[in-house]
């Protein structure tokens, strides 16, 4: 299979595994959007995405073209080698019940089936079991298509309607990786109503990476970073 | 936030000091107000808090920063677990500022911020390991080694979205008091680092104090 395209429905979960050097193109359908997302490592589920490695190592509280997602072991999962939006955050975490019941009601799954409001953390916790993995595994994650900005004070505000219809951004993943995802709406979204928000997702061959790599050449840490992997893939090199 | 304490050193039910590079692990009841002092200055404990009975549910540094709708820690701040529930509230702080987003020194991610050849320096992620190693009965494994607080270190962030680590916050006899909401587990590595300002490239002791309602 060359490709594959998808569209997830809006307060949904998925998962699957991404295999090196392939990429990951997430394109917010409506505007709006939020992904929930966060990565382990299908051949040792205790190396995950580590969101302080991640931030430190770059120097950076935003995420967007040229950095890299570090796991804790000093690895980089993916790189983000295409992104029209300049900022997503990866220190708010997840929503929960209580948050998505005190803004816009109980959920109910009789009356809305399965246009239910889910929120993230269950989202993330069902999808993490099928996995083995449980509320320990649970890390930070990432808010893709969300912005949030910080005062002097560190006060926090989410930037509404940051990402606008036809938004995206593409992952490059630099070693085999399960992504769990979801299309929850941001943990801290004062929407009227809750955010009901697809996301269109396609998977695809990367090309190669190239000793001019903006990612891998955007800071000396990175380039250690693709080092660590070169590390840990070898033997596996052409 | 500064805010003094309460509490006299001298009435303190429990004290232990934490040479620099090493872990401390203890249970601290539900109702027991504990300072963490920094000695010698600029140092920074790294600290993960567990429910002691649960150690599933523990600190979560998304859900803290989230529910406070701020990046940093200082009095009056609650820290909350992975089920958002408040575990324990910071009641007095000298040092006006407490970073819970650069996490902690592995030697792992040393190899990347500083050098491929900087994998063998102790990191503060090691000291987990040991002391997860020698105390089994926490129950505690790598999956629980999460996003911690690094008390008495300041990291900026900045509008513009970028990330900096200063100096010039804590000094010798600052401290942060905090109480506990449930039973937990307090695990601290005294960072060892040696190659950024965090402790001024110089790693001390901190002490730790406890006042137990109990006794």
């Amino acid at each position: 299979m060359k490709q594959y395209q998808t569209v997830i429905p809006p307060a949904s979960h998925w998962s699957f595994r991404m295999r090196r050097g392939t990429q990951l193109t997430l394109t917010d359908v409506e505007g709006g959007a939020n992904v929930g997302m966060v990565f382990y490592n299908p051949e040792n589920l205790l190396e995950r995405y580590n969101a302080p490695d991640t931030l430190k190592a770059q120097h950076t509280f935003k995420l967007t073209k040229g950095h890299c997602l570090y796991s804790d072991m000093g690895r980089i999962f993916a790189s983000i080698i295409e992104d029209s939006l300049g900022w997503h955050e990866s220190v708010c975490g997840n929503s929960h019940a209580s948050h998505i019941e005190s803004q816009w009601g109980k959920r109910d799954y009789q009356q809305d089936r399965n246009n239910w409001q889910q929120n993230g953390h269950d989202a993330m916790l069902v999808e993490m079991a099928k996995y083995g993995l449980t509320q320990a595994d649970i890390t930070a994650n990432l808010n893709l298509f969300s912005k949030v900005e910080t005062d002097d004070e560190g006060s926090m505000t989410l930037i509404e309607q940051h990402s606008k219809a036809g938004d995206h951004l593409t992952l490059r993943f630099e070693m085999d990786t399960l992504v769990i995802l979801y299309t929850c709406p941001h943990p801290l979204s004062q929407a009227d109503h809750y955010p009901r928000k697809p996301i269109s997702l396609r998977l695809e061959k990367a090309l190669p990476v190239a000793d001019d790599d903006l990612c891998k050449n955007s800071r000396p840490e990175n380039q250690r970073g693709f080092a660590n992997n070169s590390l840990y893939h070898f033997g596996l090199e052409a | 936030m500064i805010k003094e304490s309460q509490f006299d050193a001298h009435n303190a039910n429990q004290k232990y000091t934490v040479d620099s590079g090493d872990y401390f692990i203890r249970y601290i009841p539900a109702g027991a107000t504990f300072r963490f002092v920094d000695l010698e200055g600029n140092q920074a404990a790294d600290t993960l808090f567990y429910n002691a009975h649960h150690p599933a549910e523990r600190y979560s540094a998304t859900d803290t920063i989230r529910e406070q709708g701020n990046v940093y820690l200082t009095a009056g701040s609650q820290l909350r677990s992975n089920e958002n529930q408040v575990m324990l509230e910071i009641v007095a702080d000298t040092c006006g500022r407490h970073d819970t987003l650069g996490g902690a020194c592995a030697t792992e991610s040393n190899t990347v911020r500083y050098d491929l050849e900087k994998r063998c320096m102790h990191a503060c992620r090691d000291s987990w390991m040991l002391a997860i190693a020698e105390h089994p009965e926490f129950d505690l494994d790598k999956r629980d080694i999460s996003h911690n607080i690094n008390f008495f270190m300041n990291v900026p962030v900045t509008s513009a979205g970028g990330l900096t680590f200063e100096d010039g916050i804590s000094a010798p006899g600052k401290y942060v008091e905090m109480k506990a909401h449930m039973d937990l587990i307090v695990l601290i590595s005294n960072c060892p680092q040696l190659n950024n300002p965090c402790n001024g490239y110089n790693p001390t002791p901190i002490e730790v104090l406890v006042w137990d309602t109990h006794h």
